[in-house]
C-alpha cells in the first residue's frame, strides 16, 4: 500500500537544487525578448507612440503597439482569459498598468531599455476610483453585477425572511468586515515562451491550466486547437494568478507571429502588481440573528468587491454563510464596486477566505454578547444538511474536527481570561474552516512495461502542491510496484486531459482517473492471466487473486502474449459521482497569539488545524498544504495589503519589499495539522477532496478573535498592524 | 538598467581619484546600489568596485579604548565580533535585525548608512512625484499614504525616512565617520552624516562628491545598551519605528543616557532632551522615565496617517531604556 503513505516529495532535490526547470530558464534558438511597457494612467487614451528612441537601442528588434498587433479572431469574452479585454487591441486605457507596447530584442537587457525609452502619449479621462473604506460610501457605489463570465457562483441567495427574523431577534449582530486588496505574490513571476511552426503554435507556460491556455489561443488566431500545444513542467506557485489567461500569454503568442520568431516574455514584479489578478478589496456587511440560547434564527450577509470598468469579478464570499450553519433563514447578496483598476481573479482561497473572516468574527461577536463559549455555539449551530438546499452532505465529519482540535488545544481547559508573559499579553481564538469543492473531468492513461517500471500519463500541471508525488504513489498503489518504478508524465496538452490546477480539485479529479487508468491496467492484466479482474491484487510485480498463495509475474503474462506493455486508460467524470449530495470540507482552527499592545506587536505562539476533507493520500504533503493554508491565513490576517494609491489610480508599492508577507521567523514550531479519519466515496472514488484552500480559511477570524480575548479589542478591518493594536 | 562603465579601484588614491569623476557612484557590498540601477533612482556613467581595497576590513581596537570598524566590513562580520557584540550589543542587535542573513554577508558597514528611504512613491518603479527622486516634481506622500513616513524633522518638500538600522545605533554610540577625499581626511559625527530635507531633499548626507567613508570608530564600550526594531513582521522587515539606547550606570542610577529613534525622520534622532532629563534617574522607575520620553516629544508633528508612530515611538523608546538597563556588560 503506497496510498496513505507519507512519502518525501519526488520533485524536492531537483527544486532545492535549481535543476528544475521554469518557463523563464528555458531559451529556444533565435528567441527574442519581449518586455512590457505599461500605461502610467488609469483612465483615458493612447494619442501617440514614439518607438524611435527604443528603436536606437542597440538589440532593440521591434516596438509592437495596438496599430501592429492582429484583432483576435474570436472576441475576447471570459474565462478562459482572465479579463475580457485584451491589451492592444485598441487604443484606450482601462487601468493603470495596462500593457500599451511590447518591446522585442536580442536580449533582456536590450528589450529592457528599450522599453523606457518608449514615448507614450496620453489623453486622460477622469477615472473612477475606488471610494473610502466606511460602509455607506461603499453601499453607495456598489451595483448589481454584470455576467460576462466572471461569476463562478450564483451572487445572490435567499431562503426565508432573514431580515424579518433578525429584526425580531433577541441577539443580533451587524456589523462590517473589510480586507485590503490582496496580491498572490508567487515565487515566480509569470513566464511565456511561445514559437510559430507554419501555422503551428508551442508554447511553454507557466500556468495552472495547459488545456485552458490551448483553447484560448487557439480561438485568438482562430486555429484548431489541436494546433496549440501548451507545456508546462513546473509552475512556481500561482495561487491562483495563473489561472486563467493573463494578456502576456496572448501577447507573446502574437509578437511570435508577427516577429516570425520565438518570443519569451518573463514577467518583472512590477508586472504581476500591473495587470494581473489579485484578491479585490472586499466589504461585508454581516447580520446574525439568534434566540437567548444561540440558536441562530437568520443569517445576511451583503458583500460588495472592488471590480473593473469592463468586468465585474464576484468574489463569492457569501458562499460562508451558505453552507456553515443550520439556519432557518438567510439573505445573500454579491454586488461590484466598479473602478478603473486592474481585473481580480480567485485567489487561495476564494470567496470562503474572505466569507470565513467575516461570518466567524461575526459569531465569535454573539458567542461574546451571549457568554457562551465559541465553539459550543458553532455546535449549537451545526448543519446536518446543506443549510442552502437541505440535501445530505457526502461526507461531513465537522463535529470529529471540532473536538479533536479542540482537545488538542486544550481549547476546553484553556485559561477564561487573557494572561501575561513578560510584555506580550496572550490570547486565544477559534474559528470554523469552510471550502467548497469544485472537480473537473479529467482523463489519464498508464502503461506498465515488462520490466515491472510504469509511466503515468496526464496533462495536469505541477504548481507545487505535490502532484508529482502523490499521482505516482495512487498508481503505484494498485500496480504493487515502487513509486521509484513510475515515471510521471505531465503538462504537455499532448497528454490526456487533465482539469485546471485550482479548486484544490486535483486530487479528486486527476487522482480519481489515474486511479481509474490503472485499475484499468490491472484489469487487463487479470484477463490475461485468466484471473477475474475483480478479485485481483498486485504486489512485488506479480499478480493473484486476493489472499490466495499463487500468483503470476507481470513479466511472465507480458512476455507469453508477446507485449512490452500493458495501456490502461482512466477517467474522472464529476457528474457521475455524488449526484444529489452536496460536498465541501470542513474543519477548524485554534490559535494562541501574543499581543504586545504598547508596540503593537502581534505574534502567533502556536495552531491548531483539525480538518475533515476525506481519505489522505499523503499525510506529508496534505500536511504542507494544510500548514500552507494557515500561515497564508496569517499573512492575511497580520500583514498582508497591496495599498492601493488613489491620486495616482496604482497599487503604490509594486515591489515586494514594499508588501509584507509572512517569513519563517513569523511561523512558530508548534503548529498542529490533524485530519479527522474519514473516506468520502461520494466526492471521487480516491475517497478525498480538496486540501490546497480549506486551511487558509478562518485563520484571520481566529486571530482577531485571540487579538480580542486578548485585548478586549475587536478588530474589523484587516490586516491587524500596530496601528490598530495600540489605537 | 542602463549600460555603465566599471572599473576597479586597484587603492584608496586610485579610488578618490576615479571617483571623483561626474556621476560616478562606488560599489561596495551592492545590495543598495543595485536596487537604485533596477529601478532608475541611480543611473551613474561610472561605477568604482571597492572590494578589491584591502585593509579595509578590519574590527581593531582603539588605544584607550573604543573599536575602529573598517568601512568595508561585512555586516554580519561586525555584528557577530565578540569586541562588538559584548562591547556594543545596541550595534550589534540592529544589524543582526536588519535585512536577511544573505544580505547581511554582502552588505557593508560603511556602505549602509547611504541606502535611501523606503518611502513607496521614492521606490516606484517609474518616477512618480517626488522631490527626493526628481527635484521640483513635489511630494506625493505629504498627503498621499505616509502611515510609515516621519514624525520629526520633515517638511512639505519630504517626509520620508531614513531606514538604517545600524545608522541608528551608530547615532547613539556617538560614533564617528572616517572619510577621504582628494581634498583631505575628515571625522564626521554620526549624527552630522544624514541631512534633512530642507529644500533640498535629494541630498541626503554630509559627504561631498567622490568622498568615501573608509572606517567607523566607536567611543568607549556601550555595554547598557540595547536596539529595539518594531514591525509587523518578525524578519527581512524595515522597522515601523526603532530605538538605540545606550545608558551608563551607577548602580542602578542612569548617569549618561542616549536615545536614538529610527524610522522616523530622514535622519536618526537623538532625544536630546530626554538624555539630558534622564541623568540621575533610577533605571527602574518606569513611571518617570515614561513622563521624561513622552515630554521630550514636543517637536513631534504628525502626518495625515502617521500620528500612531509618535505613540509607537514613545513606548518603543521607554522599552528601549529597560532593555539597555537590563543588558548584562
Amino acid at each position: 500500500m503506497s496510498i496513505g503513505e507519507p512519502f518525501s516529495r519526488i520533485d524536492g532535490p531537483i527544486k532545492v537544487t535549481g535543476t528544475a526547470r521554469y518557463t523563464a530558464d528555458l531559451r529556444a534558438a533565435n528567441m527574442l525578448y519581449g518586455v512590457l511597457v505599461t500605461a502610467s494612467i488609469p483612465a483615458g487614451k493612447v494619442t501617440g507612440i514614439d518607438k524611435g528612441g527604443a528603436m536606437l537601442e542597440a538589440g532593440v528588434v521591434r516596438v509592437l503597439t495596438h496599430e501592429d498587433m492582429p484583432r483576435a479572431r474570436t472576441p475576447i469574452a471570459g474565462p478562459p482569459f482572465a479579463h475580457s479585454f485584451l491589451p492592444l487591441q485598441d487604443d484606450q486605457i482601462r487601468h493603470e498598468g495596462q500593457v500599451v507596447a511590447l518591446v522585442l530584442a536580442e536580449s533582456l537587457e536590450a528589450a529592457e531599455a528599450g522599453a523606457r525609452k518608449v514615448q507614450v502619449r496620453y489623453a486622460p479621462t477622469k477615472a473612477t476610483m475606488p471610494v473610502a473604506l466606511a460602509w455607506p460610501e461603499i453601499d453607495r457605489a456598489a451595483e448589481p453585477p454584470r455576467n460576462t463570465g466572471y461569476f463562478f457562483l450564483e451572487p445572490e441567495f435567499s431562503k426565508g425572511d432573514a431580515v424579518h427574523n433578525l429584526a425580531k431577534a433577541p441577539k443580533t449582530v451587524a456589523t462590517v468586515y473589510s480586507q485590503p486588496s490582496r496580491h498572490h505574490n508567487p515565487m515566480e513571476t509569470s513566464a511565456v515562451l511561445a514559437l510559430w511552426e507554419g501555422d503551428a503554435l508551442t508554447v511553454y507556460d507557466s500556468t495552472q491550466h495547459v488545456f485552458a491556455v490551448q483553447r484560448g489561443l487557439a480561438a485568438l488566431f482562430g486555429i484548431p486547437p489541436a494546433s496549440v500545444r501548451v507545456i508546462s513542467q513546473h509552475t512556481g506557485g500561482a495561487f491562483g494568478v495563473k489561472g486563467l489567461i493573463g494578456a502576456h500569454e496572448a501577447l507573446a503568442a502574437q509578437a511570435a507571429r508577427i516577429a516570425g520568431r520565438p518570443v519569451r516574455i518573463a514577467l518583472s514584479r512590477a508586472n504581476m502588481y500591473s495587470f494581473l489578478g489579485y484578491q479585490p478589496r472586499i466589504v461585508q456587511k454581516m447580520g446574525l440573528g439568534a434566540d437567548e440560547k444561540g440558536i441562530l434564527t437568520g443569517i445576511t450577509h451583503d458583500v460588495v468587491n472592488l471590480a473593473t470598468v469592463t468586468d465585474d469579478y464576484i468574489e463569492a464570499a457569501t458562499e460562508a454563510s451558505k453552507a456553515l450553519y443550520a439556519t432557518p433563514t438567510m439573505w445573500l447578496r454579491q454586488r461590484a464596486e466598479r473602478a478603473n483598476v486592474a481585473m481580480p481573479t480567485a485567489m487561495r482561497a476564494p470567496g470562503e477566505g474572505p466569507g470565513m473572516w467575516a461570518l466567524e468574527s461575526a459569531m465569535d461577536e454573539l458567542a461574546v454578547d451571549l457568554g457562551m463559549d465559541p465553539l459550543d455555539l458553532r455546535l449549537a449551530n451545526y448543519a446536518e444538511t446543506d443549510p442552502a438546499t437541505g440535501a445530505p452532505w457526502s461526507s461531513k465529519k465537522l463535529r470529529d474536527a471540532y473536538e479533536e482540535g479542540a482537545r488538542l488545544f486544550g481549547w476546553r481547559d484553556r485559561p477564561r481570561f487573557p494572561w501575561r508573559d513578560g510584555d506580550w499579553i496572550v490570547g486565544q481564538g477559534m474559528a470554523s474552516c469552510l471550502m467548497g469543492t469544485f472537480r473537473f473531468p479529467s482523463r489519464a492513461q498508464v502503461r506498465l512495461r515488462r520490466d515491472g517500471s510504469a509511466v503515468v500519463e496526464t496533462g495536469t500541471q505541477d504548481i507545487g502542491t505535490g502532484v508529482l508525488t502523490i499521482f505516482p504513489q495512487i498508481a503505484a498503489d494498485v500496480l504493487g510496484i515502487p513509486v521509484s518504478a513510475i515515471e510521471f508524465k505531465m503538462g504537455d496538452t499532448t497528454l490526456p486531459e487533465a482539469g485546471p490546477t485550482y479548486g484544490s480539485s486535483s486530487t479528486m479529479g486527476v487522482g480519481a482517473a489515474v486511479l481509474a487508468a490503472a485499475q484499468d491496467v490491472r484489469n487487463r492484466l487479470a484477463r490475461m492471466a485468466n484471473l477475474s479482474p475483480a478479485e485481483v491484487c498486485m504486489a512485488d510485480g506479480r499478480i493473484g487473486r486476493t489472499g490466495a498463495a499463487e500468483s503470476f509475474s507481470v513479466a511472465d503474462i507480458l512476455e507469453r502474449a508477446g507485449e512490452s506493455e500493458i495501456v490502461g486508460t482512466g477517467s474522472f467524470d464529476p457528474t457521475k459521482h455524488g449526484a444529489g449530495y452536496s460536498m465541501r470540507t470542513f474543519g477548524a482552527i485554534f490559535v494562541e497569539v501574543g499581543v504586545d499592545p504598547e508596540l503593537g506587536l502581534l505574534r502567533l505562539r502556536r495552531a491548531v488545524g483539525s480538518y475533515s476533507v476525506g481519505r489522505i493520500v499523503n499525510p506529508r504533503t496534505a500536511r504542507a498544504q494544510l500548514l500552507g493554508g494557515i500561515v497564508w491565513g496569517w499573512g492575511m490576517a497580520a500583514m498582508e495589503q497591496s495599498a492601493f494609491e488613489p491620486s495616482l489610480g496604482r497599487f503604490l508599492s509594486k515591489n515586494l519589499a514594499g508588501v509584507a508577507i509572512p517569513v519563517n521567523a513569523d511561523i512558530p514550531s508548534d503548529i498542529t495539522v490533524h485530519f479527522v479519519d474519514e473516506v468520502d466515496e461520494k466526492a471521487s472514488p480516491i475517497g478525498g477532496k480538496g486540501i490546497g484552500e480549506l486551511g487558509a480559511t478562518g485563520v484571520a477570524a481566529a486571530v482577531a478573535n485571540a487579538v480580542f480575548h486578548a485585548t478586549g479589542k475587536r478588530i474589523r478591518d484587516l490586516p491587524i498592524t500596530p496601528e490598530k493594536l495600540i489605537a | 538598467m542602463d549600460s555603465f562603465a566599471y572599473g576597479r579601484a586597484s587603492g584608496i588614491e586610485d579610488a578618490l581619484a576615479e571617483g571623483s569623476g561626474p556621476n560616478t557612484v562606488f560599489l561596495a557590498g551592492g545590495t543598495e546600489l543595485l536596487n537604485w540601477l533596477r529601478l532608475g533612482i541611480a543611473k551613474p556613467e561610472r561605477v568604482i568596485d571597492l572590494t578589491q581595497l584591502t585593509g579595509l576590513a578590519e574590527i581593531a581596537r582603539l588605544p584607550g579604548g573604543g573599536l575602529r570598524i573598517g568601512a568595508l566590513a561585512r555586516l554580519n562580520d561586525v555584528a557577530l565580533n565578540d569586541d562588538v557584540a559584548r562591547g556594543y550589543p545596541v550595534l550589534s542587535q540592529a544589524i543582526l535585525k536588519s535585512a536577511s542573513a544573505q544580505l547581511r554577508n554582502l552588505a557593508t558597514i560603511g556602505g549602509n548608512p547611504f541606502q535611501k528611504t523606503r518611502c513607496g512613491y521614492f521606490r516606484a518603479e517609474e518616477a512618480l512625484p517626488c522631490n527626493k527622486r526628481n527635484p521640483g516634481s513635489g511630494c506625493s506622500a505629504l498627503n498621499g499614504i505616509n502611515d510609515r513616513h516621519a514624525i520629526f524633522g520633515w517638511n512639505e518638500s519630504c517626509v520620508a525616512t531614513q531606514p538604517s538600522d545600524p545608522a541608528t545605533a551608530l547615532v547613539a554610540l556617538d560614533a564617528i565617520f572616517v572619510t577621504v577625499h582628494r581634498e583631505g581626511e575628515r571625522r564626521i559625527e554620526a549624527t552630522d552624516f544624514h541631512i534633512l530635507p530642507g529644500d533640498t531633499p535629494h541630498i541626503e548626507n554630509a559627504l561631498r562628491h567622490g568622498e568615501l567613508i573608509v572606517g567607523i570608530e566607536l567611543p568607549a564600550a556601550a555595554p547598557h545598551s540595547a536596539y529595539l526594531k518594531l514591525r509587523e513582521r518578525e524578519s527581512y522587515e524595515y522597522a515601523v519605528v526603532s530605538a538605540a539606547v545606550a545608558l551608563d550606570l551607577e548602580g542602578e542610577r542612569i548617569s549618561r543616557a542616549r536615545i536614538a529613534l529610527g524610522s522616523v525622520a530622514l535622519k536618526p534622532w537623538r532625544l536630546t532632551e530626554a538624555e539630558h532629563s534622564l541623568v540621575g534617574v533610577s533605571a527602574n522607575d518606569n513611571a518617570a522615565i515614561r513622563k521624561i520620553i513622552e515630554g521630550s516629544f514636543g517637536e513631534a508633528k504628525a502626518l495625515t496617517h502617521s500620528a500612531y508612530k509618535i505613540t509607537l515611538a514613545k513606548n518603543a523608546a521607554v522599552r528601549a531604556v529597560r532593555l539597555a538597563a537590563r543588558a548584562s556588560p
